[in-house]
């Protein structure tokens, strides 16, 4: 991969207040043109990491590069690139949604006044654009603030929990306006949620965190496809259970009445289904659970919730 | 730069803090001129005469007798005089110094709101400009703009200044329009002494001089600008360091408050002169009016104002540009 398709790149990126290490040592970079996803569950680091990709929060420790520039040290021209929502899209509500876009214009030479009705379009919401923010509901605050990350032509979406508080019809909306942004504009965009399923539906690669280190990064797909989850019914028992007890790609066997559940390569499930027959074992059943982003979430950070 | 202080001045004006300011002065001005309108009259009503010419020439006549007594000490001879001198142009130049005017209103009216009056209209408009945005959360929309950390809070400040400037403008002219209907609207070039210093607990008179009532009250307000400006640079400085707009609000109205009652509780205490609270009342040196604490003067007071100011505003800049936002 060469750097220069990188958006973000992030280097040991540390911040410790106080004595608490808050974030430790994290190494992530989002290529152009790709949905990036930072998972977590809350009070893992994510929203601290986000500041300081921003430029709200000073790191203790690391470098931030954004489009090539370092955020700490050419600060104007990093953040140039970047349109940012950071936890909730809190406008000034006293303000209409098109002074709010107005005021934001104002603070950028660069930008022209007549990109607000670009960007209200993409986000549908010219109808209501000229009344107060305060009378929006949040799935328009939300829209709203996505209009106002855009308008300087980012190269880099940053979102923080971006589906909170939005209900299932809002959610689904925001996932394809994503993907469009990405697949149309050739932006890239980094998201960070601790709802899977959402992230999981629209992402191309994440990064799982927990308690200010990362754990994982790689892409959806190779997250998913591990060795699946696979229940056999069977009888005999016994004979099938030291049937797989012998296969090396089989692990994690456990046997329940005439149940048994064990973790095995997707591909090879035909295979030990023959084999079993060959020994004159009765399968009666055969079922994969297809293991979701959750369950690798989940088995990654368990026991965090409760420290 | 410019665009960045229209941004803050249109924000201060479309939240309404003006308006509310407006409205508090169309309140308190027209209680204000009925409360001067009643004074005028019962003293007329004591005095047993309407003819102000003839009420001049009695206290003429009353002053001159006081002068011929050996008991008066020299300096308060010296300000007798003085008034007899200014009564005497009254009667010359057929200006009745007891019909009050609108002017007149305007200048007492100034006079006596740059102590308190004054500063709590400022701290309603200048405490929570920047918390305010710390509590409403679009302070993470401002800083993460191609725009350096220091720009964005000058331009705050310069918007502060404007509507600084604003609300006195409207103070002066709202006083003249309501007070006229009751006082009339001339009396602008009515003369007026200026010019008193004190030392110690003397009055000195050596340079005292008469100005032209417009000439009085342009420097009134230029002193009160000057005083208004510190509170609300203290008051920036407060904003700066509180996240929430409601205990910025409150500190500096507990400390202009303060500042206040202490200089009627402890006139004593020299080191108060230092506090820039006490220091407000820079009109006062206009009229001649005893200093709180021995040592003041003009210069003394408004330099603590620019020190206190200077300082704020330091802070102000250092915390800004550096801090954390975690809200």
């Amino acid at each position: 991969m060469e750097s220069s398709e990188m958006v973000l790149t992030v280097e040991g990126l540390c911040k410790t207040i106080g004595k608490r290490e808050i974030v430790h040592d994290l190494h992530f970079s989002v290529k152009k043109g790709e949905v990036f996803g930072f998972l977590g569950p809350n009070g893992a680091g994510k929203t601290t990491t986000i500041r300081m990709l921003v430029g709200l929060i000073r790191p203790t420790k690391g470098r931030i590069l954004i489009g090539g520039y370092d955020l700490q040290k050419e600060f104007l021209q990093a953040i140039r690139q970047v349109g940012c929502i950071v936890e909730n899209p809190e406008l000034y509500s006293y303000l209409t949604g098109r002074e709010n876009l107005e005021h934001f214009v104002r603070m950028v030479k660069e930008i022209p006044m007549k990109r607000i009705d670009e960007v209200v379009e993409l986000v549908d919401l010219t109808e209501r654009i000229d009344d107060p923010v305060k009378t929006y509901s949040l799935g328009m605050r939300q829209r709203l603030g996505i209009a106002q990350a855009l308008l300087g032509n980012p190269q880099l979406l940053i979102l923080d929990e971006p589906t909170n508080g939005l209900d299932p019809a809002g959610i689904r909306e925001l996932r394809n306006f994503i993907r469009q942004l990405v697949d149309e504009e050739g932006i890239s965009v980094f998201i960070s949620s601790h709802i899977l399923h959402e992230v999981q539906l629209m992402c191309d690669r994440v990064a799982i965190i927990s308690q200010g280190k990362i754990l994982k990064t790689s892409s959806v797909q190779q997250l998913i496809e591990q060795d699946s989850k696979v229940e056999w019914i069977i009888d005999p028992i016994q004979k099938g259970l030291s049937l797989l007890k012998k296969l090396d790609y089989v692990s994690q066997i456990e046997s329940f009445g005439e149940r048994i559940l064990a973790y095995m390569p997707a591909d090879k499930i035909a295979e030990v289904n023959e084999q079993m027959i060959k020994q004159q074992i009765k399968v009666s059943g055969i079922r994969q659970h297809q293991q979701t982003l959750e369950d690798i979430f989940l088995e990654m950070t368990e026991g965090d919730q409760i420290v | 730069m410019s665009n960045l202080v229209y941004n803050e001045f249109y924000k201060i004006i479309r939240k309404k803090r003006m308006l509310v300011i407006t409205f508090i002065l169309l309140v308190i001005i027209p209680i204000f001129t009925y409360g001067q309108y009643k004074t005028t009259k019962t003293t007329l009503e004591e005095l047993g005469t309407s003819d102000w010419r003839a009420i001049l020439q009695q206290q003429i006549v009353d002053q001159q007798n006081r002068l011929a007594s050996s008991r008066i000490a020299p300096e308060r001879k010296e300000q007798i005089r003085l008034n007899i001198k200014l009564q005497q142009y009254y009667l010359d130049h057929d200006i009745n110094p007891s019909a009050p005017g609108a002017p007149t209103f305007v200048r007492g009216f100034i006079e006596n709101s740059v102590s308190l009056f004054l500063p709590l209209l400022v701290v309603i408009l200048a405490a929570d400009l920047v918390s305010s945005e710390h509590s409403s959360g679009t302070i993470k929309l401002l800083l993460t703009r191609p725009v350096p950390r220091w720009k964005i809070l000058l331009s705050k400040y310069v918007a502060l200044l404007l509507s600084i400037s604003l609300l006195l403008l409207i103070m002066v002219i709202l006083s003249y329009l309501i007070s006229g209907i009751i006082f009339g609207y001339k009396g602008w070039t009515m003369p007026i002494l200026t010019g008193f210093q004190t030392q110690g607990e003397h009055l000195i008179t050596n340079f005292v001089h008469i100005v032209p009532q417009w000439k009085y009250i342009l420097m009134a307000a230029g002193l009160a600008w000057f005083s208004a400006i510190a509170v609300g640079t203290l008051s920036f400085m407060v904003s700066v360091l509180m996240r929430h707009a409601a205990s910025s609000m409150g500190v500096m109205l507990a400390a202009v408050i303060a500042g206040t009652l202490l200089t009627q509780i402890a006139p004593n205490w020299q080191e108060l002169k230092y506090v820039a609270f006490i220091n407000l009342g820079l009109t006062d040196y206009l009229t001649g009016r005893p200093v709180i604490v021995e040592g003041m003067n003009l210069p003394f007071s408004l330099a603590v104002l620019s020190v206190w100011s200077i300082a704020a505003l330091v802070i102000a800049f250092l915390v800004f540009t550096r801090r954390d936002v975690n809200t």
